[in-house]
């Protein structure tokens, strides 16, 4: 539909059992006071979320998509980054 | 239609609980009916919400006025088996929808009301009464929030916008003055304690109206000569089409379930 004057806006949740808010979806909304409210609406019906941030999506800066190659592909390579080589104490438990 | 309608025995406290039960399924149900139709997803959600906000009230009340009553009658019976001159709800909630300026209207009208009357009816004597209000006073309190933040846009939007809500204000406004009346039956329980009395909400209400009339750049009606009739049966023509389309399937299908 239609909504000129109703820009988008990305939703963000906190979860009860959550320590970041997690992106969960879009929607329009005339301003943030009505974003916020539309998704509490949306988004938190089934009792999902503590806290909501609204961000108007024109705010963010992506990547792009095409640029992948370049952006991404160099850290493929660089398997010694990731921390696997090292062996962990039994004591130290759940990392 | 098929199925015959009920008698409800109709005490100060059974017809008590009945009003505000057919105040909250009216409403609710005239909200459902956005389902699907709304000017955007988000507010047929928001307007899905609020209606199940309504209904879940109106069960629990109809529940007690049964459970009060103490006859054969049980929740469903009362919502889908009452013709329309034994519903007791505010003529405000069963006006029509008209286009979303006059739903937001009615909304915040009932809701400034609302959110006053089941926070101080947290006190009740009436246990089940008071249990009832902490539920809904959460749920009225984010409806007035809701459709105050609509008012303030739809009244300082644009001159079509302030148009259709200055009529839709201008239109509901003679039905405010019901949610304020008070009977005899319902006197002897505001003395009880069981009730409280609606006049003692009035003056915080027409300020928490006119704030946010006056902010939406609106103008409150001069006029306070005040419709009334929805408490004892006597309605306006659009309940009967409301109720023939809420009730169609118990009349037509007895005890259906599925």
């Amino acid at each position: 539909m239609a909504t000129p004057n109703s820009p988008l806006w990305e939703v963000f949740i906190r979860s009860r059992n959550g320590l970041a808010h997690k992106h969960v979806g879009s929607l329009h909304a005339a301003d943030a006071t009505l974003a916020l409210q539309a998704a509490r609406d949306i988004y938190t019906r089934r009792g999902e979320g503590l806290s909501i941030w609204v961000v108007p999506s024109s705010a963010i800066t992506a990547s792009d998509p095409s640029e992948k190659g370049m952006m991404f592909e160099p850290a493929e390579s660089k398997i010694y980054r990731h921390p696997t080589f090292y062996d962990v104490p039994e004591e130290v438990g759940h990392m | 239609m098929t199925a015959a309608s009920i008698t409800v025995s109709e005490t100060p406290l059974v017809l008590y609980v009945l009003r505000r039960a057919d105040d909250a399924l009216v409403l609710g149900h005239r909200l459902s009916e956005w389902c699907g139709h709304a000017p955007m997803m988000e507010e047929d959600m928001a307007m899905a919400n609020m209606g199940l906000d309504l209904l879940g009230q109106a069960r629990e009340l109809y529940g007690y006025a049964a459970k009060v009553e103490g006859k054969d009658n049980d929740e469903d019976k009362l919502a889908y088996l009452r013709d329309v001159r034994q519903y007791r709800n505010l003529l405000l909630l069963e006006q029509p929808n008209g286009d979303f300026a006059r739903t937001m209207t009615r909304q915040f009208f009932y809701a400034a009301f609302s959110d006053l009357y089941w926070r101080a009816m947290m006190a009740s004597r009436d246990t089940t009464l008071a249990a009832i209000a902490a539920k809904s006073e959460k749920e009225s309190a984010y409806h007035l929030r809701h459709s105050s933040e609509w008012m303030v846009r739809l009244g300082d939007g644009t001159e079509e916008s302030h148009r259709r809500a200055q009529l839709a204000v201008d239109d509901l406004w003679a039905f405010t003055g019901e949610m304020f009346a008070v009977d005899d039956s319902e006197r002897g329980l505001i003395d009880a304690g069981i009730a409280i009395d609606p006049e003692s909400l009035r003056t915080q209400w027409l300020a928490t109206v006119a704030r946010v009339i006056d902010e939406a750049t609106l103008k409150l009606p001069a006029n306070d000569w005040m419709q009334k009739g929805g408490r004892i049966g006597q309605h306006t023509e659009h309940l009967g089409h409301l109720l023939s389309e809420l009730q169609s399937m118990q009349r037509t299908f007895p005890g259906a379930t599925w």
